[in-house]
């Protein structure tokens, strides 16, 4: 099963001014795979999505998608952002967000119908917000608004998810739901890969795990690359995890 | 003139059914667009676009000597475009910050705008006078091919509104998911600032380059106030607009001719501090009785709660106790006791109370709520 590559990034640099913020990236990711990237606060591992999506343009390398470029397999590929990088107070509803998620199928002009509503409302049945469909968005709080996000790439049923930072502020019931939620979506053989902040629950969440710091310090299945050397090159400091196996 | 003749010179003026409906328009078209700037927090955009507007007008007049508006407004428009792409450039080659590229911008282009101004002034050329109308507007001079133009711009903006509904709005929430779902966001920023620019040079006539960005953001903010909706608040907006444009002008034409475009604004202005205040949502009278009443709400059920574990100890929950015990607890007052009393929770007898069923019921459920969230 995890024979295909399903991303494929070479020699990926990127910089917002001169010095680069990702040098000279090298990834492999297997169909397949539920994979943490981890490194520290300004490490790059936003940019690196944002570059894997085309929301960033690299100034070398090259990205491929089921070995095409990504503009020719969009429909492949569903985005949660990190939740910090919208403004919540923006005049509109649970459900009208999740719907955004049937946007890029539709295409342009073409709007939302009761087709597009449905798919929307059984995302959001998925990650119990149904009830909160009607909500503003400004009246939900950071586990739910989080939550939101997470139907709205559901709506796009994908074959490979990015998501940053998808448990960021959120309590640990709503941290099992979000789990179980990308549980599934493995076991449909989906890829999936999250920024991911506490190391405790890399092993337990993840089967696959790059290490990065501006470089990539490595890549590949938890069990093996998951270990205080790798963690000490990307923190810098002598890091310790009890590996709880 | 007072406003009933006003309102009957309405229908019977051409002069004045033309300022009104232009400034009506004029205020919709501006209401509409100016939420889409308030929401993608691009306040100072419209001062910005409306100063860097000023040296066109100057520089159209110079070159042709004539004083058309159609012409002047054409060369507000291209300097208009121009100052707003130096913008863009400025912010996504340099990393400045967008309020820095904004006032600076703004600034560099209304100076260059004066220093042509004067420079006009000094030549001796009769048509020379009248040019400064820009600067501060003169709705008088609208002439009826002026509100034609309006209503051809805010035609087109509506059906481009219409059409570009969906990514208008996704553009306007989510930038970056945009671009992942495919959509070209450059193009969809680059029609919506286009519309914004002509509105804001159609308003140079009426309103002038100085007030031109309360039009903007007036409406909207006022709008933004009553509604979660874009729908409903770009509509809201455009209403606001409208009336501030129908307002405006019958004030200053009733009232000794006052300077229409700055009766606009204000009356804009008044709708924006209607809708501060008085929104049921997020206005701040409303707030504040909310907060009065939550703040009322608590004391009465800080005091039906005690009364419910005194209550609790004894097997007949309607068993009397003395009010004075009560006197222990601080919160307690005569008047929450005659509340309570009122809403037939409690009963008094004499220097007793007790309390009811429904207190009772009242009280267990407000308690369980209450651990339920302390959880
Ligand atoms: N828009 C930007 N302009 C300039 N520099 C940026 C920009 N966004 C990020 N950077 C810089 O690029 C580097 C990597 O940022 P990035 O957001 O990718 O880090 P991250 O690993 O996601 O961090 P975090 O854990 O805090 O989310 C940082 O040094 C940051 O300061
Ligand atoms: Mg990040």
């Amino acid at each position: 099963m995890k024979n295909n590559i399903a991303i494929k990034v070479d020699d990926l640099t990127v910089a917002y001014n001169y010095k680069p913020v990702l040098w000279d990236i090298d990834l492999e990711i297997p169909e397949g795979v539920l994979m943490a990237i981890v490194g520290p606060n300004g490490a790059g591992k936003s940019t690196l999505i944002k570059s894997i999506l085309g929301i960033l343009n690299p100034i070398a390398g090259s990205v491929s998608i089921y070995g095409k470029s990504y503009e020719k397999q969009r429909a492949l590929v569903a985005y949660v952002p990190q939740k910090g990088s919208v403004d919540w107070d923006f005049p509109t509803t649970a459900l009208d967000v999740v719907m955004m998620g049937t946007y890029g199928s539709l295409g342009w002009i073409k709007r939302p119908g009761q087709k597009e509503k449905k798919l929307a409302l059984e995302a959001l049945e998925k990650v119990g917000m149904l009830p909160f469909k009607n909500r503003q968005i400004s009246q939900l709080s950071g586990g739910q608004q989080q939550r939101i996000f997470l139907a709205r790439a559901l709506v796009q049923d994908a074959s490979i998810y990015f998501m940053d930072e998808p448990f960021q502020g959120v309590d640990a019931t709503t941290e099992i739901a979000i789990i179980n939620i990308l549980k599934e979506l493995r076991k449909a053989n989906k890829t999936v890969i999250v920024v991911h902040h506490d190391l405790q629950t890399v092993p337990e969440y993840f089967d696959w795990v790059t290490f990065l710091n501006v470089k990539k310090i490595a890549t590949g299945p938890v069990k093996d690359i998951f270990n205080d050397d790798n963690l000490t090159k990307t923190y810098g400091i002598n890091y310790k995890v009890s590996i709880q196996e | 003139m007072d406003i009933t003749e006003y309102i009957k010179l309405v229908f019977t003026d051409y002069t004045l059914r033309t300022i009104t409906l232009g400034t009506a328009i004029l205020g919709a078209v501006t209401g509409m667009l100016g939420s889409f700037a308030v929401l993608r927090k691009q306040s100072l955009l419209g001062d910005a676009i409306s100063h860097a507007a000023l040296p066109g007008i100057a520089i159209a007049f110079l070159i042709t000597g004539a004083k058309d508006s159609n012409i002047l407004l054409l060369g507000a428009l291209v300097s208009g475009l121009i100052g707003t792409f130096w913008i863009r450039g400025i912010i996504s080659k340099t990393h400045l910050k967008s309020d820095t590229a904004l006032g600076l911008i703004l600034s560099l282009f209304f100076g260059f705008g004066m220093l042509l101004l004067t420079f006009i002034q000094k030549q001796p050329n009769a048509n020379q006078a009248g040019l400064d109308k820009y600067l501060f507007g003169q709705a008088a001079t609208l002439v009826e091919s002026d509100v034609w133009l309006m209503s051809i711009v805010t035609g087109a903006c509506l059906l481009v509104l219409l059409l570009f509904w969906k990514e208008f709005k996704i553009l306007l929430f989510d930038a970056d998911y945009t671009k992942t779902l495919g959509f070209n966001t450059k193009f969809i920023d680059i029609l919506i600032t286009t519309f914004i620019v002509l509105a804001i040079v159609l308003g140079l006539q009426t309103v002038g380059v100085v007030l031109m960005s309360a039009m903007l953001l007036a409406p909207a903010a006022a709008a933004r106030q009553w509604t979660n909706s874009l729908g409903i608040m770009v509509f809201l907006a455009a209403t606001f607009g409208a009336f501030s444009g129908v307002f405006g002008t019958a004030i200053s034409a009733s009232q000794n001719n006052l300077s229409t475009g700055p009766v606009i604004v204000i009356v804009a202005g008044v709708f924006v501090l209607i809708s501060f205040i008085f929104s049921p949502s997020r206005g701040l009278l409303f707030k504040q009785i909310r907060f009065i009443k939550n703040r009322r709400d608590l004391q009465l059920h800080k005091t039906l709660s005690f009364m419910y574990h005194i209550a609790e100890t004894h097997e007949n929950i309607s068993h009397p106790h003395a009010i004075k015990i009560l006197n222990n607890f601080q919160g307690f007052t005569k008047g929450t006791l005659q509340k309570l009393v009122r809403k037939n929770y409690v009963k008094l007898e004499g220097s007793m109370w007790s309390l009811t069923t429904e207190g009772f019921k009242t009280a267990s459920n407000l308690y369980n709520q209450q651990t339920e969230n302390n959880e």
